[in-house]
């Protein structure tokens, strides 16, 4: 069985979990053998983009030692062959089409969203 | 060819994540799919006669099951007297029921 | 005969936090009515709707005793619904993903909920005849 993850909100309590956790439990997944592709939508574009840094988050004493980094884990899942897919309607909104974009990343357009769909045997919405 | 059943649960109002599920919903039919699209929770609030809304009327025109979860609609007043043409009030069974048939059911 | 299909849910809102919740048990409670076995993988926040530690309480605002309140806890919704699940011969499956468990010290679970793993999740898939994420926002 083949299924598509769609990820698409973002930063969502990537701090406080050192993840994304979609991202994460793809990992996991992908760690049972499971078959996988990723198509990163909505705001969740961003991941792909350099220079994301969430390092120095300090709270009193506290510092935060492990700092999420979406984009290395957007490119194991990569070399974890597990295609990664991105919405260029969504990069241009948000001024991303231009910039440097992670290597290995498959844009498409939203129009292409129901070809990519049957090429998997089922397609989970986070 | 399999069914996609898309749960929008975000109205169009505050969100422009529901018309991104209606634009889905149109493009999976043009495909080839059938498409059912259920509006459950704060979704139901778009189908209120008289309320603001062009991309779902898009959706109705291309022949998509527009489906109303009659729990979100009660629980928000809506009475089938004021529903928009197109729109069926149902259980949340049919939210099942296509489960059980297959279907891809993808939430929003 | 009908053959007994198997759907599988992944829940991730914590209770009490969203009406997504809400939803999630309808769904359940419709499909164990139709005969189906039923598997929830609890992920993040989700894994709280099963903690056994929750309590009712009064409700001063509108004058009710903790009894009279009657506070709907979602650790007595799995539970009623897995007694509904027996009454009708079908199974309801609840495993709670055991890393999102101990960040947030909810450990002790009710009785009936096992501590898993994201590959039970897909396990659970594999074996559904359709899966259904209901994401948090």
């Amino acid at each position: 069985m083949k299924v598509l993850q769609i990820v698409e909100t973002a930063y969502r309590a990537t701090a406080e979990e050192q993840d994304d956790t979609i991202i994460w439990i793809a990992h996991a997944m992908r760690g049972a053998s499971a078959e996988l592709g990723v198509l990163l939508a909505g705001n969740a574009v961003n991941y792909v983009t350099a220079e994301q840094d969430a390092s120095g988050l300090t709270l009193g004493a506290w510092r935060q030692t492990q700092p999420p980094v979406p984009a290395q884990d957007v490119a194991a899942l990569i070399r974890k062959d597990v295609p990664v897919y991105c919405i260029k309607e969504d990069l241009a909104e948000r001024g991303l089409l231009e910039g440097k974009l992670l290597e290995g990343v498959v844009l498409m357009s939203r129009a292409q969203m129901p070809r990519l769909f049957a090429e998997y045997d089922q397609v989970w919405r986070w | 060819m399999p069914g996609y059943l898309l749960i929008e649960s975000r109205d169009p109002f505050e969100s422009t994540g529901a018309a991104r599920t209606y634009e889905l919903a149109i493009q999976l039919r043009a495909a080839g799919h059938d498409v059912a699209l259920f509006l459950v929770q704060n979704g139901v609030l778009a189908v209120r006669s008289g309320a603001r809304r062009t991309e779902l009327d898009k959706v109705i025109r291309t022949q998509i099951e527009v489906l109303a979860d009659d729990f979100s609609l009660r629980e928000r007043g809506i009475s089938s007297a004021s529903l928009i043409a197109g729109v069926q009030a149902t259980p949340i069974d049919s939210v099942v029921e296509r489960m059980n048939a297959g279907w891809n059911v993808l939430w929003h | 005969m009908t053959t007994k299909q198997t759907l599988t849910f992944v829940l991730m809102d914590a209770p009490f936090e969203s009406a997504r919740t809400t939803t999630a048990f309808r769904l359940l409670h419709a499909a164990l009515t139709r005969g189906c076995d039923v598997n929830v993988f609890a992920y993040e926040g989700a894994v709280a709707l099963s903690f056994a530690k929750q309590a009712q309480h009064p409700n001063a605002v509108h004058g009710r005793d903790v009894a009279q309140e009657d506070h709907p806890l979602s650790r007595n919704w799995i539970a009623s619904l897995m007694a509904y699940a027996h009454e009708r011969g079908a199974a309801l499956n609840w495993v709670n993903c055991g890393l999102c468990v101990d960040e947030r010290g909810v450990g002790e679970a009710i009785e009936g909920v096992r501590r898993g793993s994201p590959a039970d999740c897909w396990k659970m898939a594999q074996q559904s005849r359709a899966t259904l994420v209901i994401p948090t926002k």
